[in-house]
């Protein structure tokens, strides 16, 4: 049961060629209460049409909005209890700090010793107190964004819509900024619906993500669900990285499943949703294939994958091995650089590659 | 240090040799004829024109109201005749902002094709010049006109109406060619106003109306303000267009100045009235002035 639901939500816009866009088709959505969701697709998915949807800065072409069993489409934004922290911030430059925080509670006719508590209570909560008389462009790019945030959580809405809040800001700061906005949504007990197109930023964040390509939603579910669960080829590519093979279940044994490939490679996966003849494909994570020493055997009736080292990339707290395993097909291992045998994988050595059936997820192959 | 010094001193040198055309042409051909105004207004005029080098305060006198017994006579009719003119040019101002500051956002909202278009249009007036624009204006209002044989052919009207050499038609003129100087800073302002700002305004929950007086106005304020002062001085002081179309029912002070230097060959009557003309521009101004200063957080600068 949602708090605040999408229903079937359609958008078409017009291109000025002529042609006209699915900027979203049949996207349904539950929000649920104090979650943090995030709308994570590639830009053009729809995912800030949807944002704009909600807010009401866009119509629906159809489809439905309902907060508390009551439809926000008829409602205009400015009477939608939904606050949004704008991708460029958009305070108010003629307006100083506090000013920008007060400006909600002025609209509304909030009397001025209760605004300024408040304003000065917000601003506490960003970590701000004391820059209330400064004007916004006298603020560094993360101060103006805690502005932002302030302005719009001071109003308690019930739902915060983040547009892409963290893109202006450098790595450092973005990550400070994405553990802080974690804290603050479990503070205020606020809904918030973050829109973001960098996956490791929705992984780190999320309540569930909401993926979204070409205005359809992919896959709906927790951070480890999309990772570990990719729903289709789709969200395997675009969350982390994935080693994909296209092949056919050739036989099944429990929750063991086997498929070959169309060059006859034999790979095994854990799943129980196919039969025998099905056209899958296995995503197998970097992280989940391991170069073999000499004397290891892997898994049981797992066969490794036999392969050459062309390139190895050392990034730290693994190694990027990127092996040829024949037919022209590249495998990505992220080898932990501790672990044995690492010395022995040079470019040009011949390795073997393991992996655990229950690691490998089967995803069915794209209907036409 | 001295590297510091001597930088310091390259970049005054820079500065003085950039703004040396500005005020060699300003120091000629404003700075040197304002001087000559200023001394004029003060000197008595001569009996059959060109000035007496006497010291003779009552140009401004006959103005204000300290005139020279016996003489010349003080007579309310010149401030009257300022007042008009301040009545017109503030007329002028009102009416050309109604009509640029709706059309500065709706340009503002097309496509760069159609914008560059709509300033070519907003410019093409002074392809031509302004004595046949104001004729053609004339030509509009007069009995016969066009406007009137229109509105009778429409049987609206049964005999002409009496549009020409009236304030209105005055108005009429002077909204027509200060339009574009009043369109121009407006449309740069509101061109470059961030749309965002309006939808976090609506978003906090600001209606219409809140969000226009509280965010648009604002923000859309500088350019009204430069406009209206660009439109605001040289309606103030303008002659063609009440010589023209306000004919003999309509003086303006500009009229006034015109007939002192050219018809009553009275040079100093006519430096004083300029001079109360620039005077009260140089009033606005300054009142322009502090309160941007004061929009700015009163700090000073």
């Amino acid at each position: 049961m949602g708090f605040l639901q999408i229903l079937s939500a359609r958008k078409v816009y017009q291109t000025p060629e002529g042609s006209s866009v699915q900027a979203l088709d049949d996207v349904t959505i539950n929000i649920r209460n104090n979650e943090f969701l995030t709308l994570l697709g590639p830009s053009g998915c729809g995912k800030t049409t949807l944002l704009k949807c909600i807010a009401g800065f866009e119509d629906l072409d159809g489809g439905d909005l309902i907060l508390d069993s009551k439809s926000l489409r008829s409602v205009p934004p400015h009477k939608r209890p939904f606050n949004t922290v704008f991708q460029n911030y958009a305070l108010f430059p003629h307006m100083t700090v506090e000013q920008n925080v007060a400006y909600g509670m002025e609209v509304a006719g909030v009397s001025k010793v209760e605004r300024d508590r408040r304003a000065g209570e917000a601003l506490d909560l960003v970590g701000l107190s004391g820059f209330g008389g400064r004007r916004p462009t006298q603020l560094s790019g993360g101060q103006q964004q805690r502005v932002a945030l302030a302005r719009s959580l001071v109003l308690k809405p019930k739902v915060l819509l983040l547009d892409e809040p963290l893109s202006a800001l450098d790595r450092k700061m973005r990550e400070t900024m994405q553990i802080e906005l974690k804290n603050l949504q479990h503070a205020v007990g606020i809904t918030f619906v973050f829109v973001t197109h960098d996956q490791e930023e929705a992984l780190a964040m999320s309540d569930r993500i909401a993926v979204l390509a070409q205005g359809r939603l992919q896959q709906l579910d927790t951070p480890t669900e999309v990772y570990d669960k990719p729903a289709n080829e789709f969200v395997a590519n675009f969350v982390g990285t994935s080693n994909m093979f296209a092949g056919t279940v050739a036989s099944i044994s429990g929750d063991r499943v086997i498929l070959e490939t169309g060059n006859g490679r034999r790979l095994a996966a854990t799943s129980t949703a196919f039969r025998v003849g099905d056209q899958v494909r296995l995503v197998l994570r970097p992280e989940h294939l391991t170069i073999l020493a000499r004397d290891e055997t892997g898994d049981a009736d797992v066969p490794a994958i036999e392969g050459r080292v062309r390139e190895t990339v050392f990034v730290g707290s693994t190694m990027q091995v990127h092996a040829d395993i024949g037919h022209g097909r590249t495998a990505l291992v992220s080898h932990p650089h501790t672990r044995r045998g690492s010395s022995d994988i040079a470019p040009g050595a011949e390795v073997r590659i393991g992996y655990s059936a229950a690691s490998g997820h089967l995803i069915p192959m794209r209907s036409a | 240090m001295a590297g510091d010094r001597f930088m310091a001193a390259r970049k005054r040198n820079a500065l003085l040799l950039l703004l040396a055309p500005i005020s060699i042409i300003l120091g000629i051909f404003f700075l040197i004829p304002l001087g000559i105004v200023v001394v004029y207004s003060f000197l008595e005029p001569g009996l059959y024109g060109g000035v007496e080098w006497t010291w003779y305060p009552y140009n401004y006198g006959r103005i204000l109201g300290w005139p020279l017994n016996d003489y010349e006579e003080f007579d309310p009719i010149y401030l009257k005749i300022f007042a008009t003119s301040l009545k017109y040019a503030l007329m002028t101002v009102v009416f050309s902002l109604l009509i640029c500051y709706p059309a500065a956002f709706w340009v503002s909202r097309r496509s760069e094709r159609w914008k560059g278009f709509v300033l070519f249009l907003i410019t093409l007036p002074f392809f031509a010049s302004l004595l046949i624009r104001i004729y053609a204006w004339l030509l509009l209002l007069r009995p016969t006109g066009f406007v009137n044989t229109a509105l009778e052919a429409a049987g609206i009207i049964s005999q002409p109406l009496d549009l020409l050499f009236s304030g209105t038609a005055v108005v009429l003129g002077m909204v027509y060619i200060f339009t574009p100087f009043m369109f121009l800073p407006i449309y740069a302002n509101v061109e470059k106003l961030d749309f965002s700002l309006v939808r976090a305004s609506q978003d906090l929950g600001a209606s219409p109306i809140q969000t226009f007086l509280r965010v648009i106005l604002p923000l859309t304020a500088p350019g009204m303000v430069a406009g209206s002062i660009i439109v605001f001085i040289p309606a103030l002081g303008n002659f063609i267009v009440p010589s023209l179309l306000g004919g003999a029912k309509v003086q303006m002070t500009g009229n006034l100045i015109e007939r002192s230097f050219l018809q009553s060959r009275d040079w100093p009557f006519g430096s004083a009235l300029a001079l109360l003309i620039m005077a009260s521009v140089v009033v606005v101004l300054m009142i322009q002035t502090v309160k941007a200063g004061r929009a700015k957080g009163g700090r000073p600068a």
